[in-house]
């Protein structure tokens, strides 16, 4: 069962849409609904098709092809970093060795404590602040160096 | 358009860094995303004078095609053209959308304006609106930015309480809702058909043209989709002028332009100049290549542009015939520069990987092309190249371009070919000695 707290949001971005165009909410519900309960299980998005009132495959082919939807458990802190270009130009390798040491994880892994996830994302349309990396697809981090990497790391509890 | 003595003369834009502020103008400000701070700056005033005074649509299309703009999200299609497309007439609701969307890399000045001045780009979106009888807008934010995603959404509720979106705007029958929609990783959204496509809440397959958005667009209905930095350059050319405007920049290039300057620089960031600012002045704005180092090369409008050797672009100018002279583009302002320490074939090899993580999988060409493309610089960068492999890149980029629905393919291709074609000796290199010709450069000291 959607929580009323998860349908209040959702509804809301229904009426961004007309009456008959429901399906054009599944990509907020389903982050909606993501970022309430950390992922999205088969169950979670059989629940969204059922509010939107949309097929189950239809959800599923979505969920599947934009990448910042978790279709597996990522721990309490999914941690994207971004190695294209303009991040790999400033040194984002050496951020992911840090990371990777640190966390004692390699990509798409989740740390032996279920706190940390490590992805490789792709670019995040922020590259005058490389390296950088997303905490939860919400916040950024940006000019990242190993040391300040580790105090983020820290206030994360 | 409108009366002359309604517009004002063209204020002095030069801030200390030496850029000149049309987008970003509310950067001189202390709180620029504020309303206030845009209404002080005569904000929505041009929103307010083309409305209650009913200018004629025509003659809103006619400015905006004298000031030159052309379409900021890399294509440099001319937007009153475009807006001339839209049917005057529909039984229905019309659709304005704004792409937000950056997702390619070295690409991030529309989070800028979406961070700093979201208020001239809710009125641009307005008048376009207006111009085009659009009834709804979106605006489709790349969902990685989510603070920005937010603030944006903050102003939407500023700028509807206020009365300069909603119903019967300044107590006229126009009326316009605009909303903030966003995706969730995924690059081939930038392309606008797909855009549309995910809004409607599918995968973000890019659609076949024609019909174009102008006549099928979001929900099947007349759409017309700019980039961010067009719709937000459109008040300051309902305030002073097309001819102002166009006065900013060079011949085919009016205006100014936002250039996200990123890789090795001192100071990298978005840098607003007037189109025609030679490559050197941007660069020297950007704090030169940092560490002291040496230019190598530079993509001057995201990868889907040709890389340009730094010999060459040392005597380039940034507008869109500057570029096309040194046999590149102008993209969507996305510099990436490469100094002397930076491997191509690995930068390539990163490149590759991207677009084949990226393509859609719609397009056979395009789909294996790009992974067939990835896995031979893969094997080159592991040291198993053969000397074949360059002219089988080369082959199989241009076997990909041209014959695929959307532009990603011919994204994907155009650097493999420009690579290669300006750094073949490294690329051998590295294929006869099995590491990098820069990394054993500097091993040798």
């Amino acid at each position: 069962m959607l929580s009323p707290q998860i349908t209040e949001k959702i509804d809301y971005e229904l009426t961004k849409y007309p009456a008959d165009q429901r399906q054009a909410a599944v990509m907020s519900a389903l982050r909606i609904v993501q970022t309430e309960r950390g992922w999205l299980s088969q169950e979670s998005m059989s629940e969204v098709a059922a509010y939107i009132g949309m097929p189950e495959i239809a959800v599923m082919e979505v969920a599947s092809f934009y990448n910042m939807y978790d279709l597996a458990p990522v721990g309490k802190y999914k941690i994207s970093i971004c190695t294209n270009i303009s991040c790999m130009l400033r040194n984002s390798d050496e951020i992911v060795d840090h990371l990777k040491h640190k966390l004692g994880v390699e990509f798409n892994q989740v740390s032996a404590d279920g706190k940390f996830c490590l992805k490789e994302g792709e670019c995040m349309g922020a590259c005058g602040g490389a390296p950088l990396m997303i905490i939860n697809n919400h916040t950024m981090h940006e000019f990242l160096t190993p040391a300040k990497v580790d105090a983020i790391l820290d206030e994360l509890k | 358009m409108a009366k002359q003595s309604a517009k004002s003369p063209a204020p002095m834009m030069t801030d200390p860094k030496g850029q000149t502020l049309v987008c970003l103008r509310t950067l001189s400000e202390s709180e620029p995303a504020t309303l206030a701070t845009y209404l002080k700056l005569g904000g929505y005033q041009s929103l307010k004078r083309l409305v209650t005074e009913k200018t004629k649509a025509t003659d809103i299309i006619t400015e905006v095609k004298i000031s030159g703009l052309r379409g900021r999200g890399g294509a440099g299609f001319p937007t009153g053209l475009k807006w001339s497309f839209m049917p005057r007439y529909f039984d229905g609701v019309k659709y304005l959308v704004c792409n937000t969307d950056e997702g390619e890399p070295g690409t991030f000045k529309d989070r800028d304006i979406i961070r700093y001045n979201p208020h001239q780009l809710i009125e641009g979106m307005a008048i376009a609106a207006y111009t085009l009888g659009a009834r709804v807008g979106y605006n489709y934010i790349h969902g990685e930015i989510w603070q920005d995603y937010e603030t944006f959404e903050a102003a939407l509720k500023e700028a509807k309480e206020a009365g300069y979106l909603g119903e019967n705007l300044f107590g006229t029958n126009f009326s316009f809702d605009l909303y903030a929609v966003h995706g969730y990783g995924a690059y081939i959204c930038g392309e606008e058909t797909a855009l549309i496509e995910s809004i409607e809440g599918k995968k973000g397959q890019p659609r076949f043209k024609p019909p174009f958005p102008a006549s099928y667009g979001v929900f099947g209905k007349p759409t017309n989709v700019n980039n961010t930095e067009s719709y937000a350059s459109i008040p300051w050319i309902m305030q002073y002028g097309g001819q102002a405007f166009a006065d900013l920049g060079v011949a085919n290039s009016g205006g100014t332009k936002l250039f996200s300057v990123s890789g090795h620089v001192e100071k990298p960031g978005n840098y607003e100049v007037k189109m025609g600012t030679p490559f050197a002045e941007l660069l020297a704005m950007a704090g030169g290549v940092w560490q002291g180092r040496k230019l190598k090369a530079v993509i001057p409008g995201g990868p889907s542009t040709a890389v340009i050797p730094a010999s060459v672009m040392e005597s380039t100018t940034m507008d869109y015939d500057g570029l096309s002279k040194a046999r590149s583009s102008l993209g969507a302002g996305s510099m990436i520069v490469m100094d002397d320490s930076t491997c191509m074939v690995k930068a390539l090899h990163r490149l590759s990987y991207f677009f084949y993580e990226e393509s859609c999988g719609q397009c056979t060409p395009c789909r294996e092309g790009t992974g067939w493309v990835y896995r031979v610089l893969d094997r080159i960068v592991k040291g198993q190249g053969k000397m074949e492999d360059l002219d089988l890149l080369t082959d199989i980029s241009k076997n990909i371009s041209g014959r695929t629905i959307c532009a990603l393919g011919e994204a994907a291709a155009t650097p493999v070919i420009s690579f290669i074609k300006h750094f073949r000796a490294e690329f051998e290199y590295y294929i006869e000695h099995g590491k990098s010709m820069v990394d054993s450069k500097a091993e040798q000291g």
